[in-house]
């Protein structure tokens, strides 16, 4: 099992990355402020690592999942004018995205 | 009757004026609209307000009744939707920024099952941006203000749907509980909130905060509408993979008959004490007398791993919910923000740049420590370490149940806070749910009633039932004998001590409502 960070080692190039990683183009000053928060915060909940937890089996979901399925019937679903509605962008009945690709 | 009179009566009350043909559906629907008008500038308690659907609604329910159509009990009683549940064609924005100006092509299927109750929607509920938060204030369209006090929270995430209850300004509202966001904002507004036990009701068109935790449920005055309210959303819908396939436990019988007598009631060691308010405290030792005084037994029960229920709460709620953000990619629906200085910029771009601009403080600060809690290397500490919590505090909770049919504590550990009195302390804002997590990580079904104003600053505080999964039905005997008590003691009920909303000041900088004009 990896150390746990202590808050210290938490650095603003960790919530950069992080960042990164969550897609969200966070400012400076929000870096600053956020790595501050996020340090207290996980110092606080890492305490789960010292709860009795050796040989307890992992707890998704409240309920044992099963796989659902229903008979390959087709049901009424969205219009495409309804699924392309709210769209920031549609064309030829299509989402219009920016480039997805670089460019070299 | 007066639509002040109207406003006042209770939802099984208006059922049963309109199924007497005593009232019509417009009449009550347009009484709750007129005081929306009078006093929403001072709680701003909805996002959205549908005259216009709602009194359509009304309508097609009076012209349905005068034409002898078989209709639902509480046809024609109108509802207020917390603004994270799809309502086709009514603007869905999860108090964010990212989703303003969205409107669902489809209906959640609690909604769809209030439609076809017939229950005109009046509006949509302020809550904190995608239900993170205790107070909301942490809503992209500013807060919801107390009834109580218009200087103090509603609660959180569901203030806009306590609020609307506890002002007469619906009889009935929707919330959804993750890890109490309704049942806090019932305490500390003085209205009775339930969370049914996971799988229940439907999340199908709920916007996903933790799947794993989410619950719809009613927000109510009384527990006898809240049955009510549970028993029309509830049961199994094919469209949602994780509802329960059976039937809806006997809420309303439950509500209606309030026996405790036997009934076994755990007090759980870890959740009263310190911590917790003198006269939340106080209010909570003097409402399990009354249990006791109605027939009820006492017994002490403890669960030493709730002490880990908090820190296991935010590992878990941010981890799924940063997955379950990430479908905000800028892409198929809600805000696209082209980044600045940057030409041509790509797909990833624009969604970090929209994201940024579209999330407030409280979602980034979640999805980033959910992030950081499921990234390789740390997964095994943070999150794995919190599923085995997850696991400890279910088998205690069995545990309890074999020892008592029922478990109690306060809802909350204080009365409303003043605005911005934890806003800059992400920690002391999660505190104020330490009582209501534990049961949404098991599962468990949970009611917050009523039970007085704390001595110290003559706030409501808030009982906290909880029961097995399925075992909703305790819920609803457990407080509705509590609530009879209390009322009988009291001389009515405890919203009927609320301050006039319109005659409180009028705090600066409340913003508006928007509102579809009739």
């Amino acid at each position: 099992m990896p150390r746990l960070l202590r808050m210290s080692e938490l650095t603003r190039a960790d919530v950069a990355h992080l960042a990164s990683l969550a897609r969200i183009d966070l400012s400076e000053a929000e870096l600053d402020h956020l790595s501050g928060e996020l340090a207290i915060i996980l110092e606080s909940v890492a305490t789960v690592s010292s709860a009795p937890i050796e040989d307890v089996e992992p707890m998704s979901h409240p309920l044992p999942l099963v796989n659902v399925s229903r008979p390959d019937v087709v049901t009424p679903s969205l219009t495409p004018e309804e699924a392309l509605a709210m769209a920031p962008e549609a064309e030829e009945q299509r989402f219009s995205v920016p480039r997805i690709l670089d460019e070299d | 009757m007066t639509s002040a009179d109207l406003t006042r009566r209770t939802a099984a009350e208006l059922a049963d004026l309109l199924a007497s043909g005593e009232v019509s559906a417009r009449e009550v629907t347009a009484a709750h609209l007129e005081r929306t008008r009078a006093v929403d500038d001072r709680t701003h308690a909805y996002l959205h307000v549908d005259e216009e659907g709602a009194l359509a609604a009304a309508d097609e329910v009076d012209r349905k009744r005068r034409a002898g159509e078989t209709l639902h009990a509480a046809a024609g009683v109108p509802i207020a939707v917390k603004d994270v549940l799809v309502t086709r064609g009514l603007p869905t924005t999860c108090g964010s920024r990212i989703l303003e100006g969205w409107i669902p092509p489809y209906d959640a299927t609690v909604v769809r099952r209030l439609k076809d109750a017939g229950l005109p929607i009046l509006g949509k509920t302020n809550m904190d941006e995608f239900a993170m938060g205790s107070s909301t204030e942490h809503s992209a369209y500013g807060p919801t203000r107390n009834p109580w006090d218009l200087e103090r929270i509603p609660g959180g995430s569901g203030g806009g749907s306590s609020a609307v209850v506890a002002s007469h300004q619906a009889p009935w509202a929707i919330g959804t509980d993750t890890g109490g966001s309704i049942r806090q904002p019932a305490a500390v507004t003085g209205s009775v909130g339930v969370k049914p036990t996971y799988g229940g009701v439907s999340r199908y068109g709920l916007v996903a905060l933790a799947s794993s935790l989410d619950q719809a449920g009613p927000c109510t005055r009384t527990v006898l509408d809240a049955a009510l309210l549970h028993e029309i959303i509830g049961g199994h819908d094919p469209m949602d993979s994780t509802s329960i396939a059976g039937p809806v436990p006997p809420v309303v019988e439950a509500a209606r008959r309030a026996d405790v007598s036997g009934t076994r009631i755990g007090i759980v060691k870890e959740l009263s004490g310190e911590g917790f308010q003198a006269g939340v405290q106080q209010r909570f030792d003097e409402s399990v007398q009354h249990l006791v005084d109605a027939g009820a037994e006492v017994v002490e029960v403890s669960c030493p791993s709730f002490t880990y229920a908090l820190a296991t709460y935010y590992l878990i709620l941010p981890s799924e919910a940063s997955s379950n953000l990430a479908k905000f990619d800028a892409m198929r629906y809600g805000l696209r923000v082209w980044p600045e200085g940057i030409e041509d910029p790509s797909a990833e771009q624009v969604m970090a740049a929209t994201r940024d601009a579209g999330f407030g403080d409280e979602v980034k600060r979640r999805i980033i420590l959910g992030t950081y809690a499921l990234s390789s290397g740390y997964y095994d500490a943070y999150y794995g370490s919190a599923q085995k919590v997850r696991r400890l505090i279910a088998n205690e909770f069995a545990a309890a149940f074999e020892q008592a049919d029922v478990l109690v504590s306060p809802t909350a550990p204080t009365t409303a806070f003043r605005f911005g009195e934890k806003l800059d302390d992400p920690m002391a804002m999660y505190l104020n749910d330490i009582a209501t997590i534990p049961a949404n990580l098991a599962g468990i079904p949970g009611i917050s009633v009523p039970s007085g104003l704390a001595p110290e600053d003559g706030l409501p505080t808030g009982f906290q039932v909880l029961a097995p999964a399925m075992a909703d039905d305790r819920l609803y005997a457990v407080g509705a004998a509590l609530e009879a008590r209390l009322e009988a003691e009291w001389g009515g009920s405890l919203l009927g001590r609320a301050p006039d909303v319109q005659s409180l000041p009028l705090p600066a900088a409340v913003p508006a409502t928007h509102t579809t004009e009739a």
